[in-house]
């Protein structure tokens, strides 16, 4: 195991607002990696929303914030293929006309990590010590697959979970249509997109969808009850910190029947 | 009053911030293009010796619907012309390119052979002609235009029947530029008004995607291969 | 052609909602992919070639007053002549000029992106002068009177049925009774109508993939062999190209060749990659008496030096389009004009203006897929991304969504203002959710309710959790 490590948990603004227990489960997950974990209360989002609709003021003084707030730390971890990639790739691009901002930028960007390829590619976890007897496949988020370059590692841990059956998605890097305000300002679009994802995971026949982000989750979880599909939609730190049993599934009511 | 020339030179001009190439970086540019380096070659056929290579040639041509005849000698192509029409049921006359090196084949030992030479004529159904190379990496004809070698030839036809010897088959696209170069003089004027790569026979999957060969160029692309060891020593192709 | 690409949403609901249009789509969705998947399999040297794609485009961009005035100058020594049009009217004029010079009636047309951008047909028509497609997919929509949906397969939006109906319309002069079921039968019928129109064409008109300013040739890449017949028949050829498809040399040419045909067919190599330098030689038997090559701006030298100067790297191989989930759910025609998915999506704007067609660039999750897929590695979310910036300094997208944007900012720079309102946002809608785990419908989120649930909040915030458990700032402290 790697050298104790003091690690900042960026929380997103997702998981904060709708399931806590995805920072909880990333929080175990780290510490059973030999980490102490702080969650600087300075943060609230990474700035996306702002960068990608054009808002590059908005996106900086957010990520100002964030680079402040987060000073200091060896690691800053994410549960989010998106949002680590939004700190890791984007903000170095965003202060690239800031020469004072752009060595701070880089400074973090470098720090930063999402959850998953942290333990496996920092951490050197191979395994983890998590039990779950389900099958379940994998949604690739596209932000973690083709800005973070995050696929073997999750499969890695999946894989050691004792008593889960993982079953490879077709089409799991084809973009399950959340990405963010698209969902919104073009719905039908978005419906096509998520509604071809639904009926690919249920086609599968597994109990459960994984994956790393949780935009993705909310979106193809709401989905899958929409249309009457019983497969559980459920973040992959919940799986590998043995924390699945505890919580209902995304968008499973509070007392599981 | 500029011309669009002279407008559209000032905006590339504008959008790179500078004036006119100095006499220096225009010269250096200029011998860049002299020396028309070469990029990566991929090492599929590059690391090849010559039979290899033109095994890898066969194989690549024939994944793409054409097809290889080999024959040991010149005097062998006309039997495997003969017998290659007949086997695909077409009348035996051909448009033959009026190429020395096709003038060199005894056409004369298959008297039943009507051979035209010339361009192709909008009724011609088969065209035999010669080419510059072969290409190895993917089963590539080389074929450049000129006096003896209409382009017609290659397209009006149905069937277009190339003949290639060994010793023409090369590695790469690049080697095929160099013997397109040593064939041309060095003014424009003499570079051939056409170059064809050609990759089997005609084809398009514009309906459904289901490819169908024959769209408007030729349907059947055929190669003799020429002074062929292997030919020699399996025989003649059956039929 | 007009574009209607201001109308994004409605030519979207329009595709959604057409089954055969769904059906083509859906053939198109796993074939390309997959066969260009294949091909790279077989070249190892694949992500090397992509680099010096790029770096060959790049090259010759940063030098592109030069590599052009050479290039004339070598269709000139070779015979032809090179017409410099700033936008569509002088490109269409060109032509016009010279097919008149030439007194030519009929004229074949390979097929050509450029073409459709500068609306030859229409013109051409109207002056009198009858333009015939020959590229199958291009023939086939001519003959429907409608664009094309792709850059590479124009009627990849059809079913085979929806061609047999197009033909019997128009080729009335053959047995109704005949059969037109199969795709074989429909390419061997557009085989023998179009023969005749080779034949007699005056002047053929092509596109060119590449321009080769080392021989001053232009190259096309094509497979069924018309842009040969094309321009090999007639007394004249036309080129209708655009300035940044010159490439210095053929060894240039040829490392993007390999990049090419891999990323758009998944093929080694077209059927036909012919390059064609000036008119036909002394004592050649067969070849054009004239060899015209007109060359468009129409915007392209005003992305030079500028954010958005990477898409004049563009090869046309239409990959982006093929990976593109949207492309792929809601077809061509959607995008409302010559370029569609996301090469269409940054090139657009460029050419048309951000008030037309600003709907392209914002219809994208940034799944990124088209980059990565794109063989000279053009940054395509990134430049999507410019032009939101753009349209947000000048105001162009709807205020309702500027101010909800600008106030979830706003506070998202007050951290514990933020964290008090998801507190109380948290508790309210986990506390209405609790029940069913999920919302069907919700106030102020129709758009996502319409057509899926809305899973419900734990009901608490991580940071109010968080300092109950841990303390401020995740002090050590044991969970209370």
């Amino acid at each position: 195991m790697a050298e104790p490590a003091r690690v900042a948990l960026l929380v997103t603004c997702l998981v904060d607002l709708f399931r806590p227990s995805v920072g909880f489960a990333a929080v175990a997950l780290l510490e059973a990696a030999g980490c102490t974990v702080e969650v600087p209360r300075a943060q609230t989002c990474c700035g996306q929303p702002a960068y990608n609709s054009g808002d590059r003021g908005d996106a900086k003084a957010i990520a100002r914030q964030v680079i402040a707030a987060f000073a200091g730390y060896d690691y800053v971890v994410a549960p989010s293929g998106s949002c680590a990639g939004m700190v890791r790739v984007h903000y170095p691009e965003l202060f690239a006309d800031e020469p004072a901002m752009l060595g701070e930028a880089q400074a973090l960007a470098a720090r930063t990590w999402e959850l998953v390829s942290f333990l496996v590619d920092v951490r050197g976890m191979s395994r983890v010590a998590a039990r779950w007897e389900k099958s379940a496949t994998y949604h690739d988020a596209c932000s973690g697959l083709r800005e973070l370059g995050i696929r073997a590692q999750p499969r890695l841990l999946l894989a050691s979970v004792a008593g889960l059956r993982l079953c490879e998605l077709p089409g799991a890097e084809v973009c399950c249509g959340f990405g963010g305000t698209f969902c919104v300002k073009y719905p039908e679009i978005s419906d096509k997109m998520v509604t071809d994802k639904a009926v690919e995971i249920a086609a599968t026949g597994t109990d459960a969808v994984l994956a790393g982000d949780l935009g993705c989750l909310l979106n193809i979880a709401g989905k899958l009850t929409r249309l009457g599909r019983p497969v559980e939609a459920r973040h992959i730190a919940e799986v590998l910190a043995g924390m699945a049993d505890e919580v209902p599934a995304i968008g499973a009511p509070a007392r599981a029947s | 009053m500029s011309t669009a020339r002279e407008d559209i030179l000032a905006g590339i001009r504008r959008g790179l911030r500078r004036g006119p190439l100095l006499a220096e970086p225009a010269a250096r540019l200029a011998e860049g293009v002299a020396a028309h380096r070469r990029n990566l070659i991929p090492a599929r056929a590059a690391a090849l010796d010559e039979r290899a290579r033109i095994d890898l040639f066969v194989a690549m041509a024939e994944e793409v619907q054409t097809t290889v005849a080999r024959v040991a000698s010149d005097d062998k192509v006309p039997a495997e012309v003969a017998r290659y029409l007949a086997a695909e049921n077409l009348p035996a006359e051909l448009v033959m390119a009026p190429d020395p090196g096709l003038d060199a084949i005894p056409w004369d030992t298959r008297p039943l052979l009507a051979v035209r030479r010339g361009r192709a004529e909008p009724d011609d159904a088969v065209s035999v002609t010669p080419c510059l190379a072969g290409i190895a990496e993917t089963g590539t004809l080389l074929l450049v235009s000129g006096r003896d070698t209409p382009t017609t030839l290659n397209f009006l036809p149905d069937t277009h029947i190339v003949v290639l010897r060994a010793g023409q088959v090369v590695a790469s696209y690049e080697d095929g530029w160099d013997l397109v170069r040593a064939r041309a003089s060095s003014t424009p004027e003499a570079w051939p008004r056409t170059v064809n790569l050609i990759t089997g026979p005609s084809r398009t999957g514009d309906i459904e995607q289901r490819i169908q060969l024959g769209a408007h160029g030729p349907r059947r692309l055929h190669i003799v291969l020429v002074d062929d060891p292997e030919a020699a020593a399996n025989g003649p192709p059956p039929g | 052609m007009e574009p209607t690409s201001h109308s994004f949403p409605e030519n979207v609901r329009a595709g959604l909602a057409d089954p055969i249009l769904q059906r083509a789509l859906g053939l198109a969705r796993t074939g390309f992919p997959l066969r260009r998947r294949q091909a790279i399999e077989r070249l190892p040297e694949f992500e090397t070639l992509r680099e010096e794609g790029r770096a060959i485009k790049d090259h010759t961009l940063a030098h592109l007053d030069f590599y052009l005035e050479l290039y004339e100058k070598n269709v000139t020594a070779s015979g032809g002549q090179v017409h410099w049009a700033r936008n569509a009217a002088e490109a269409r004029a060109a032509v016009l000029e010279i097919c008149r010079s030439v007194g030519a009636r009929i004229v074949t047309k390979g097929k050509s992106m450029v073409a459709e951008e500068i609306a030859l047909n229409d013109h051409l028509e109207a002056n009198g002068i009858t333009p015939i497609e020959t590229d199958l997919g291009e023939y086939i929509i001519q003959l429907r009177h409608e664009p094309p949906s792709h850059i590479i397969a124009p009627a990849i939006h059809l079913m085979k049925e929806q061609v047999a109906d197009a033909f019997r319309a128009a080729h009335t002069e053959l047995d109704p009774d005949r059969a037109l079921e199969e795709p074989r039968a429909l390419c061997e019928e557009a085989r023998a109508i179009l023969r005749p129109h080779f034949l007699a064409a005056d002047v053929g008109i092509t596109g060119a993939n590449f321009l080769i300013a080392e021989t001053g040739s232009s190259i096309i890449v094509t497979n069924e062999g018309n842009g040969d017949l094309t321009q090999t028949l007639p007394r004249v050829h036309i080129v209708v190209t655009s300035l940044e498809k010159i490439v210095p040399t053929l060894e240039d040419a040829t490392t993007l060749l390999r990049l090419l045909a891999r990323s758009a067919t998944g093929q080694e190599f077209s059927s036909y990659t012919t390059l064609s330098t000036g008119p036909r030689r002394p004592g050649d038997l067969d070849g054009p008496d004239e060899y015209h090559v007109v060359l468009l701006d129409n915007g392209r030298t005003d992305l030079i030096g500028g954010e958005f100067q990477d898409m004049l790297r563009c090869l046309r191989c239409a990959a982006c389009l093929n990976h593109c989930p949207v492309y792929v759910a809601v077809g061509g025609h959607a995008y409302g004009w010559v370029y569609p998915g996301p090469m269409g999506a940054v090139l657009t704007p460029a050419l048309v203006g951000l008030g037309e067609a600003g709907h392209l660039p914002n219809a994208s999750t940034f799944c990124g897929r088209c980059e990565a897929v794109c063989p000279v590695k053009i940054p395509l979310p990134k430049m999507m991304r410019h032009w939101r910036e753009r349209e947000f300094k000048e105001a162009l997208s709807p205020p309702v969504y500027r101010a909800g944007l600008r106030l979830w900012a706003w506070l998202a720079r007050r951290p514990e203002l933020y964290h008090r309102m998801v507190e109380i946002k948290a508790r309210l809608l986990g506390w209405l959710g609790k029940t069913h785990g999920r919302f069907r419908s919700l106030p102020l989120a129709s758009g996502w309710t319409l057509v899926r649930d809305m899973p419900a909040p734990e009901g608490r915030s991580f940071h109010s959790l968080w300092a109950e458990r841990r303390g401020p700032n995740g002090a050590d402290g044991r969970p209370r």
